[in-house]
């Protein structure tokens, strides 16, 4: 099985979603902003990128108008999180709770009596010449439709502006010590509201690229818990975009296992047996991996300016 | 009595700043100048307002009333980018690095254009060995903030300041956390940055220190300016009755003969909450005050849980009133006759929420005076309550008053009251006048003798030498976890006890245990 391109394929296709809500929850939280609205604004993301193309618009424009949808989420949690200060749990889950039923009540508004979710024509997959010719891993690697190579090109870029740049080192200056960020001149809240909207346009786009790139149409419940595994990742990767690279296809290829045992397996184990297995094994790295994290130190706390 | 030896313009001045916090006052008209190359002092207790009156300056808070001018500019308030670009540096209490960065990324942090593509890091590199070199500060660019000692946090917090050319430089109580030795460098670099041209605003409430480097001296007291004075002109006591609004007795400690033992340490070791003691011995007698001086993180926590029974010993024994501990809790060790008045008062001496009659009987609330069958006795509390708040002068409060509103050094009387009414024969004070104004002090301190008097030992943790030379019979210094010999008070001298605290042993003792007394 581990020899197969299908097998590694599905692994990097499975691990688009996870890599960009990942690299955008990361950034969140190195600002010092826990983002709990992830699963609801992966929910909106795919439900706008579908109904975009659904109406008639392009596949790009999709992934820019569900970007712009994730940035404006991320702008609400932001008020409420950072300039008003408010707890970053209720403001998360508040959002996660507006952006989902938003999606699903927009959804029904559009389709009121359809049983069967109507198809789109989804980003087609490909091929880049040369290294997709080599056996397996080229095969696996570098036969995805283009909004996975987008994926994969924001680990380095998020590395690079993080560590390498004057706003990566504000951003995670700002996580670490607001204090300190604001006694050097730096507008705290302006940094962190920035960095909420990028991460948040990130979720928005991995959600998109459920729809508008795996699948071909909307459904209810389609993320799936995809954001809170986010959230596990990142601590796992200990804010570091390269581990949470890794996390992401270590969780996607335990799914992609998961759905090939299941296929294969006899009536004997009740199939929920393996579509636990990845959960139960994200849990067990994430104990061994995330015991000595650094966590941001300033993660949850929220900077009021002129307080005492 | 303004002073007129000063001829250049003022650099900075402030013209009447006002500043509330909801019903408190903390700047009140307040106006000052600085010179070029001067050195202006601001002497007050805690809380009459000069951290305010600097962060206002720095542009952490917008003052209500009142203007500031740099060279003869006005400076926009509510700006630290605005005070940066004024020339102004400053250098907060706690200091604001960031622990897990390198000191090259906290010093460059805001000096680069956001958007910039890539850091020109090389050249920062040379510019700030450069300044290093030039003031004596020491450093390795590359080191972790978080792996530094207070001392080279003080450091970086400077060359953040110089790196971005202040002109001014405010260091809000530099050498509070400072051993003796590292306080004499920082002013011998503070004396460099003068005769470069800086200027400096010095805030403290240590009247030595302000005698020593400041040119000018300016006391506030809630929250406003009572006098400015010439350093050649005044005096300590002028200042400190100035600084206080009164005459403060210091307390009288009279020599007593030292009795019993009422706790022994015995070669200890212990790793606990991130603090180490090492081989650790001590005893300490009736009558007797034993000084624990030490620069915090050397162990004082293990100590102090330790002796409030929240950890045991590794290796080693633990002696209270001549009986063996082991497997201790801290109620079992409070029932034995340890009187704890913690480090942290907010978080380990009382709890916010709770009443100051509940507070009052945290300790005791199980005894049959307080309660019956399991039913706390109401009446009987609210009783003891009242008389103790009279009896240790608790103010601001009744006994329903939720504790969180008392002030810092009611607080501190509330715990003094809870403890010393039991008459514990062994009192564990740690830093037990951190925080609290020179009136709430001088208190704390003759409550301290006076259990002295009444026949109890105490252990007292602090790393105010002052404090300890005031107050202890013998004083032993803590340094990564081991203890110094004991040194009696009267030949302890601050210059020695500083080479200890910093890790550097005097000849001719060794660490092992000294129970005479």
């Amino acid at each position: 099985m581990f020899v197969s391109v299908g097998f590694w394929a599905a692994t990097v296709r499975m691990a688009t979603p996870l890599i960009f809500g990942t690299i955008g929850e990361l950034i969140c939280e190195r600002a010092g902003v826990l983002n709990l609205g992830i699963e609801g604004i992966m929910t909106f993301g795919a439900m706008i990128a579908w109904m975009w193309v659904y109406q008639g618009g392009d596949l790009w424009t999709a992934v820019a108008v569900a970007a712009g949808c994730g940035a404006a989420w991320g702008l609400l949690h932001a008020i409420f999180s950072v300039y008003l200060g408010l707890s970053q749990h209720v403001t998360g889950i508040g959002i996660t709770l507006l952006a989902s039923s938003l999606s699903y009540f927009s959804f029904r508004l559009l389709l009121p009596d359809v049983s069967t979710p109507p198809k789109i024509q989804p980003f087609e997959s490909i091929a880049i010449p040369g290294l997709s010719e080599i056996p397996v891993l080229g095969e696996a690697l570098f036969t995805q439709t283009a909004l996975t190579y987008l994926a994969l090109a924001t680990v380095p870029l998020c590395w690079y502006v993080l560590y390498r740049t004057p706003l990566g080192l504000a951003v995670r200056m700002v996580g670490e010590n607001p204090m300190a960020a604001a006694s050097q001149g730096l507008d705290v809240l302006a940094i962190r509201a920035g960095a909420v909207c990028t991460g948040s346009a990130l979720m928005s786009m991995g959600g998109a690229f459920l729809t508008i790139s795996v699948f071909d149409a909307f459904y209810f419940e389609m993320i799936n818990g995809r954001g809170w595994i986010c959230i596990a990742l990142v601590i796992f990767a200990s804010w570091r975009p390269g581990k949470a690279l890794f996390g992401a296809l270590l969780f996607a290829a335990f799914d992609a296992l998961q759905i090939r045992v299941q296929q294969a397996s006899s009536t004997l184990i009740p199939y929920q047996f393996f579509l636990m297995l990845p959960y139960v094994l994200s849990i067990v790295a994430l104990i061994i991996m995330s015991r000595k994290a650094a966590y941001p130190k300033a993660l949850l706390v929220p900077f009021r300016r002129g307080e005492r | 009595m303004p002073s007129n030896a000063v001829q250049s313009p003022p650099v900075l001045s402030i013209r009447g700043i006002s500043k509330r916090f909801g019903d408190i006052e903390a700047n009140r008209d307040i106006s000052l100048t600085l010179s070029a190359g001067e050195v202006l002092a601001l002497l007050g207790e805690n809380g009459a307002g000069k951290t305010t009156l600097m962060s206002i300056l720095f542009g952490h808070y917008v003052a209500d009333a009142g203007s500031i001018q740099v060279n003869g500019r006005p400076l926009p308030p509510g700006s630290p980018a605005a005070a940066i670009g004024a020339g102004i540096g400053m250098v907060h209490q706690h200091f604001t690095l960031a622990d897990n960065l390198s000191v090259l990324d906290n010093v460059v942090l805001g000096t680069e254009r956001l958007w910039s593509p890539l850091q020109r890091r090389r050249k920062a590199r040379d510019r700030l060995s450069a300044l290093a070199d030039r003031f004596g500060l020491t450093i390795d660019p590359d080191a972790r903030i978080g792996d530094l000692s207070v001392g080279e946090r003080q450091r970086v917090e400077l060359l953040k300041a110089l790196y971005r050319d202040a002109r001014i430089l405010i260091l809000d109580e530099p050498t509070a956390v400072l051993t003796p030795q590292e306080a004499e460098a920082l002013f011998q670099t503070l004396a460099e940055m003068v005769s470069n041209g800086l200027s400096i605003i010095f805030i403290s409430h240590k009247l030595n220190e302000v005698l020593a480097i400041a040119q000018r001296i300016a006391v506030l007291r809630h929250g406003s300016v009572v006098g400015e004075y010439d350093r050649a002109e005044t005096s300590r006591t002028e200042l400190a009755t100035a600084m206080v609004g009164r005459a403060v007795a210091s307390p009288n400690r009279t020599r007593m003969q030292a009795g019993k033992p009422i706790l022994e340490l015995r070669a200890v070791d212990l790793w606990h909450n991130n603090s180490r003691l090492r081989q650790a011995s001590l005893t300490v007698h009736q009558h007797e005050v034993l000084g624990i001086a030490g620069v915090s993180g050397n162990g004082q926590t293990a100590l102090a849980d330790l002796v409030s029974g929240l950890c045991v010993p590794e290796t080693g024994e633990l002696v209270v009133l001549g009986r063996p501990r082991g497997g201790h809790t801290p109620a079992r060790m409070v029932a034995a006759g340890v009187g704890r008045i913690p480090e942290d008062r907010h978080k380990a001496g009382v709890v916010h929420e709770m009443t100051v009659s509940e507070n009052l009987v945290l300790e005791s609330y199980r005894h049959p005076e307080f309660s019956h069958f399991g039913w706390l006795r109401a009446g009987r509390i609210l009783e003891h309550a009242r008389e103790l708040m009279e009896r240790y002068d608790v103010r601001g409060a009744g006994p329903d008053t939720r504790t969180r509103s008392l002030s810092g050094g009611n607080m501190q009387k509330l715990i003094l009251a809870r403890v010393l009414s039991r008459r514990p024969p062994l009192v564990l004070a740690c830093q037990p006048t951190r925080g609290l104004d020179v009136g709430a002090t001088a208190y704390v301190h003759q409550q301290i003798l006076d259990a002295r008097g009444r026949g109890s030992g105490i252990l007292l943790i602090s790393e105010d030498l002052d404090e300890l030379l005031t107050l202890s019979d013998r004083i032993m210094v803590i340094y990564q976890g081991e203890l110094s010999a004991a040194v009696p008070a009267e030949q302890a001298d601050r210059a020695q006890l500083g080479l200890l605290m910093s890790g550097q042993r005097t000849t001719g003792q060794s660490s092992g245990s000294d129970h005479a007394a």
